[in-house]
């Protein structure tokens, strides 16, 4: 297997700064939360500017990369932990993998930061808003920048930290403090697979540095290579909102939506596909492994698509459309070599048009007294111009249409499911194909009930397009949206360029022709489309959702069951166990020492009678240790 | 040679204090306090300068002094630092001055003066110093004891209501297992006699071949008073009591310091002094500490006192640290003593943080507050920072430790360490849960009175919506009246709405003194978490140096493993 990515030399020159791309946010943080009060007036500037300027110098660092000739520099700071056979770097590795996600993190970052000027004005707390922003931003540098294992889990649970305080952010709201409690809660659970596979790798190789793990994963045993892919696709799927570890996702989106478009959709969520390929080494060796990973990419997708068709609230559809998305990443990255690529570039054109779509979302909501019941909305397109040409455009993406960003990266990816061949690669297909026609029919379902049809506005709502700080970035992304995957297919290859890290291309033997394929995919997305019309256009949309509806529906909306199965299972459980234990704790344990102690001691009557008796008992007590003492101390001289 | 006088220095600047303190006439309560804080300030100094003075590759005890005590017994009042007493040490000179100006402006609640309460703080120092920095057994046990009195007092007459069956349950607890340590202790010297010189020092008693059946029974007499001060599960029941009662600095000492020297005895005495009954006793020493990491952290989960809630939560911790001590690998071990001084200082800012919400509130219930966080952000702020430390979040300083340990386990002892890393999952819980009962949601509780009718909730967020994602977002982003006074909350535009202007009134956020109270344990919190190299730099070969004792080395090379 040729991924010889890892022969990596030191950074010199201009690259030997990139750390500057996690500083400069960080230290914005760090200045707006210290700054205190003092920093209100210009602290989302300060916080966009860090952003930009992490930007400006991931943008030079890249193409410094790019005209290096080796491709992958390392830069080692200190040592982070260093003890006994243990030695965790603070060390960055700069490859055409972790630049491709510098631009992306620190690109789409700084869109909405600006946006969030304009969306957070008239927020009181809008200054810790950016504070937050630039925390996650710098945490998720620190994850696609970390050249080993630890260094990534600490940006890993930074990201988590991040999306907790955002999530959070009006905590005022039970809702929101309940949503992001539950998101750091799962992604936890996931944690401790990643973590986990560390000790693994340490217990088995000696080290957790990529270099060295990658470098020595092909000795070790291969049940030893499948846990470890199997604990790191558990953290994969906590941070990325997967099968079975989805639940949390939807819930984010508490969350003011500037955070739901950067963390819960273009970046943090996709942690776990950059993990998985950053991994490719580990997975190369362990198809079963790689296995399961397909399974909850098919399982995802189809998960979050279906519920997406039966949600009324505009943010929720998004989410379990990102859900499913990142379904599709998994899948391709589950393929191995044929896919990494293709998950990334998917992973790429997501980032362009999901956050473009949220962004659009939040301008509605901006425009409706932030409601997000869709039942509630209805021929906004005249009222909001520019949201709509721009959020029709990632839509048109999303959905597939031919040419536009979608289109060319999940048609790759369904072509490399159907490559694989066999049954499994048929059904792969199959699912990835069904689930385009859901993506059609939910997202179809969305445009017809926010943006076209009669207005279905509650009384107090005055819709009006939003600032110019705010559509500015909307239109940028709905550029990224139309062009972005053609530029990474055709024009500027994204495959070529990871190829340092994945291996070069090699032409694929096709099962299926890519003109079919596409054929095919279009169909049935268009068929999603008609649907759509059929059961939403041509109707008249009731303001309450209806009760009479197929068992589906309500499972679809029931989100399929997630949180019933998590609470009956984990939570209540969790629940009586506490306060079994708490009642044996003080009933049990404590009388039965307590008990111990007075059958040895007499003391239960000093201990009940201790208000009055303090002084005495501690005499007492001193007096008789003075005795034990001195007499232990006779015997032994005695004797 | 100034340099063997730290040491001695550092016990008598307390030990003189304290009896200066306690001199002075009942009215001068001020004074009292300011004589306090410079000497324990003093002390710190101290043990800065004894730390520049260490050589960590040099000799194993540093600093050094020695002077005959019980020539009869061969007992020497030597003192003398390896890395890991001296980061004790280090621990110990920051905590006391926090906890002093922590308790500035606390009031006595019984008939003693908190004049009386400050010399007793001293004496503990004095104490605590002690205990880490003797080089011979019954010196060490003497400190032992001793630590209880003062300790004791400050428990049974400044505490809460039930200070004195807290305090009784604390002093019992520790003398049972302090009369069986004595009984080791001697027995110690009896087996000393016997293959030659009867003698305390460690140094002497480490070059000792005990044979097993002995090493067995001294183990566990050292083994029950060090487990029932650290404490494991089951011997755990006075710590909730002890914890909850003690006026808080007390028991940030408690938990922070005093609990660490059952964990520390086990590195400096079980471990090196019985390696062959460590061996021995080791899986049911990690039966105890993994059981301890998870039922603890349940309890935690089910506490209604903030409090007892917090010493649950460091039962659970004090798992984590024997799982490191008896993996017996270099790494969990340094993890280990990393995790004692990470804990005090982690723990010691929650017990802190909940010290100043329940002055706030006069309440210990977790249930009397909520929604502090809007009209209290630095309270809320540091809390969170307290919170994500014990919770071991990386960034912060437990971090390390705490992966140290595990990282460390892993290869000895895999299936402890799986089970005890799940205990990070129900670490999230306890701490998140409470931080969102007390600090998240509609403002209620103690701290708004006004609020208890429920008024607040519907009326200002929208909560009755049927779009549940709409909600106060409403007010929050387009800024209305209500929005932005909820949000402001402690300062300016309350005007507009009468309950929260009051309730801006009785909520304070943190003074200057209670932020130079928390500010230093914030920072090492921070700066331990991105460079925790140093300590560990002091800490290893006092380690490596216990491991070799202990009869191992480093994990094995992966060869070893397979």
């Amino acid at each position: 297997m040729d991924t010889g990515g890892l022969d990596t030399v030191a950074a010199d020159g201009l690259l030997s700064a990139t750390w500057l791309v996690i500083a400069l946010p960080l230290l914005g943080a760090a200045v707006l939360l210290l700054g205190g009060r003092r920093t209100d007036r210009f602290g989302h500037l300060l916080g966009t500017a860090t952003v930009v300027a992490a930007f400006v110098v991931g943008l030079l660092c890249t193409v410094a990369l790019a005209g290096s000739d080796r491709r992958s520099v390392a830069v080692d700071l200190f040592t982070f932990i260093g003890v006994g056979d243990l030695d965790v770097r603070a060390g960055l590795l700069l490859d055409p993998l972790s630049a491709t996600f510098v631009l992306l993190i620190t690109g789409v970052g700084a869109l909405i930061h600006v946006y969030s000027i304009g969306y957070m004005a008239h927020d009181p707390r809008r200054r810790r808003f950016f504070a937050y922003l630039n925390l996650f931003v710098a945490a998720m540098l620190l994850l696609v920048l970390g050249d080993n294992y630890v260094a990534l889990y600490v940006g890993w649970e930074g990201v988590g930290l991040a999306s907790y305080l955002l999530i959070a952010f009006w905590h005022e709201r039970p809702a929101a403090a309940t949503a992001a409690k539950k998101a750091f809660i799962m992604n936890r659970v996931g944690d401790v697979g990643l973590a986990l596979a560390i000790f693994v790798m340490f217990a088995q190789l000696g080290t957790v540095s990529y270099e060295g793990v990658f470098g020595g994963i092909g000795t070790l045993a291969a049940g030893t290579i499948t846990a470890i892919g199997l604990l790191l696709l558990l953290g994969a799927c906590g941070k990325s909102g997967q099968f079975p570890l989805q639940a949390w996702l939807p819930d984010a989106m508490e969350g003011p939506t500037p955070v739901s478009a950067l963390i819960h959709a273009a970046t943090m969520v996709t942690a776990g596909v950059y993990l998985v390929a950053r991994s490719a080494p580990i997975y190369d060796l362990t198809p079963t492994a790689r296995t399961v990973v397909l399974a909850v990419g098919a399982v995802t997708l189809l998960i979050g698509a279906i519920v997406g068709c039966a949600h009324d609230d505009i943010k929720k559809v998004l989410a379990y459309s990102t859900v499913s998305q990142i379904g599709y990443m998994f899948l391709a990255v589950g393929l191995g070599p044929v896919g990494y690529a293709a998950g990334i570039a998917h992973l790429l054109t997501h980032g362009f048009f999901k956050a473009g779509l949220f962004l659009g979302a939040g301008s509605v909501m901006h425009a409706m007294n932030d409601q997000v019941d869709m039942r509630r909305f209805g021929g906004l397109a005249r009222k909001l111009p520019v949201t709509f040409v721009t959020f029709g455009l990632g839509y048109l993406a999303l959905i597939g249409f031919p040419f536009l960003s979608g289109y060319w990266t999940k048609d790759a990816i369904i072509e490399a499911a159907l490559d694989r061949g066999g049954t499994s690669g048929w059904l792969l297909g199959a699912v990835a194909v069904v689930g385009a026609g859901l993506t059609a029919f939910y997202m179809t379902r969305l445009m017809l009930m926010t943006f076209l049809g009669r207005p279905r506005w509650t009384d107090d709502v005055h819709p009006h397009e939003s600032p110019s700080v705010m559509t500015a970035p909307m239109v940028v992304l709905a550029v990224g949206s139309v062009a972005a995957g053609f530029l990474l297919v055709n024009v500027f290859p994204l495959e070529e360029w990871l190829a340092p890290v994945f291996g070069e291309p090699q032409e694929a033997e096709h099962v299926v022709a890519p003109a079919v394929v596409g054929i095919v995919v279009t169909a049935v997305m268009l068929v999603g489309v008609l649907a759509a019309w059929l059961f939403v256009g041509r109707r008249e949309i009731p303001v309450v959702a209806p009760e009479r509806v197929s068992p589906v529906t309500r499972a679809a909306r029931k989100a399929l069951y997630a949180d019933t199965v998590n609470e009956s299972l984990f939570m209540r459980p969790g629940q009586w166990l506490t306060r079994a234990l708490v009642w044996v704790d003080n009933r049990g344990v404590d009388g039965a020492v307590n008990g111990l102690a007075a059958t040895l001691g007499g003391s239960s009557s000093r201990l009940g009678r201790a208000q009055t008796g303090f002084v005495r008992s501690y005499a007492l007590g001193m007096l008789g240790g003075a005795v034990v003492v001195a007499g232990a101390l006779l015997a032994v001289t005695a004797g | 040679m100034s340099d063997s006088l730290l040491l001695l220095a550092m016990l008598a600047v307390p030990a003189v204090g304290a009896a200066v303190v306690a001199a002075l006439p009942g009215d001068r309560e001020a004074t009292a306090k300011q004589a306090t804080l410079g000497v324990s300030l003093v002390v710190l100094v101290l043990a800065v300068l004894a730390t520049l003075a260490f050589d960590p590759d040099g000799e194993r005890f540093q600093l050094t002094s020695s002077v005959p005590w019980i020539p009869g017994f061969g007992v020497d009042f030597a003192l003398g630092v390896d890395g890991i007493a001296l980061v004790m040490l280090l621990l110990v000179g920051v905590l006391v001055p926090v906890v002093v100006l922590a308790s500035w402006r606390d009031t006595s609640p019984g008939r003693r003066s908190m004049r009386t309460f400050f010399a007793w703080l001293l004496l503990l120092e004095a104490c605590m110093v002690g205990v880490f920095a003797a080089t011979d057994v019954f010196l060490f046990y003497v400190f032992f004891e001793a630590m209880l009195v003062p300790m004791y007092f400050i428990v049974g007459s400044f505490g809460g209501p039930r200070r004195q069956y807290a305090a009784v349950k604390f002093f019992l607890y520790s003398l049972l297992g302090g009369l069986v340590m004595l009984a080791a202790v001697i027995g110690l010297y009896v087996v000393s006699e016997a293959a030659g010189e009867g003698t305390f020092s460690f140094t002497a008693l480490n070059d000792l071949e005990i044979d097993p059946t002995a090493q067995r029974l001294l183990f566990l007499g050292f083994f029950v008073a060090f487990a029932i001060k650290a404490p494991l599960v089951p011997l755990h029941t006075w710590l909730p009591d002890a914890g909850a009662e003690a006026p808080i600095g007390g028991a940030v000492l408690l938990v922070g310091v005093l609990d660490k020297v059952g964990t520390f005895g086990f590195l400096r005495y079980c471990l090196p002094l019985f390696p062959d009954a460590s061996r021995e006793f080791a899986p049911l020493v990690l039966v105890l500490a993994v059981a301890g990491v998870l039922y603890a952290a349940l309890l935690a989960m089910g506490q209604s006192d903030m409090k007892r809630l917090v010493s649950y939560t460091s039962i659970a911790h004090f798992g984590f640290i024997a799982l490191g001590v008896f993996a017996f690998t270099t790494e969990a071990a340094t993890g280990a003593v990393l995790y004692m001084v990470n804990h005090g200082i982690a723990t010691g800012l929650l017990f802190l943080v909940v010290g100043m919400l329940i002055a706030r509130g006069g309440s210990r219930l977790v249930g009397d507050y909520g929604g502090v966080a809007a009209h209290a952000p630095k309270l809320a702020g540091v809390f969170l920072v307290a919170g994500l430390a014990s919770l071991a979040l990386p960034g912060t300083n437990s971090f390390v430790s705490e992966f140290l340990v595990l990282i460390g386990s892993f290869p000895t002892r895999p299936v402890f360490t799986v089970l005890a890393t799940v205990g990070i999952v129900l670490a999230a819980l306890y701490v998140l849960l409470l931080y969102q009962r007390t600090m998240h949601g509609p403002p209620r509780g103690v701290l708004f009175p006004a609020d208890d009718g429920g008024t607040a909730d519907g009326g200002t967020t929208g909560a009755g919506h049927p779009a549940g994602g709409a909600t106060a977002a409403t007010a929050m982003a387009t800024g209305t009246a209500t929005g932005t006074a909820m949000a402001t909350g402690t300062a300016t535009g309350t005007a507009t709405l009468p309950r929260a202007a009051r309730a801006a009134t009785r909520v304070h956020d943190l003074s200057r003194r209670e932020v130079a109270v928390v500010a230093p344990l914030v920072a090492l919190v921070l700066l331990l978490g991105v460079h925790p190299q140093p300590l560990i730099r002091l800490i290893e070969p006092a380690v490596v140096a216990t491991m070799s004792d202990v009869g191992v080395g480093t994990t094995d090379s992966p060869e070893g493993t397979d």
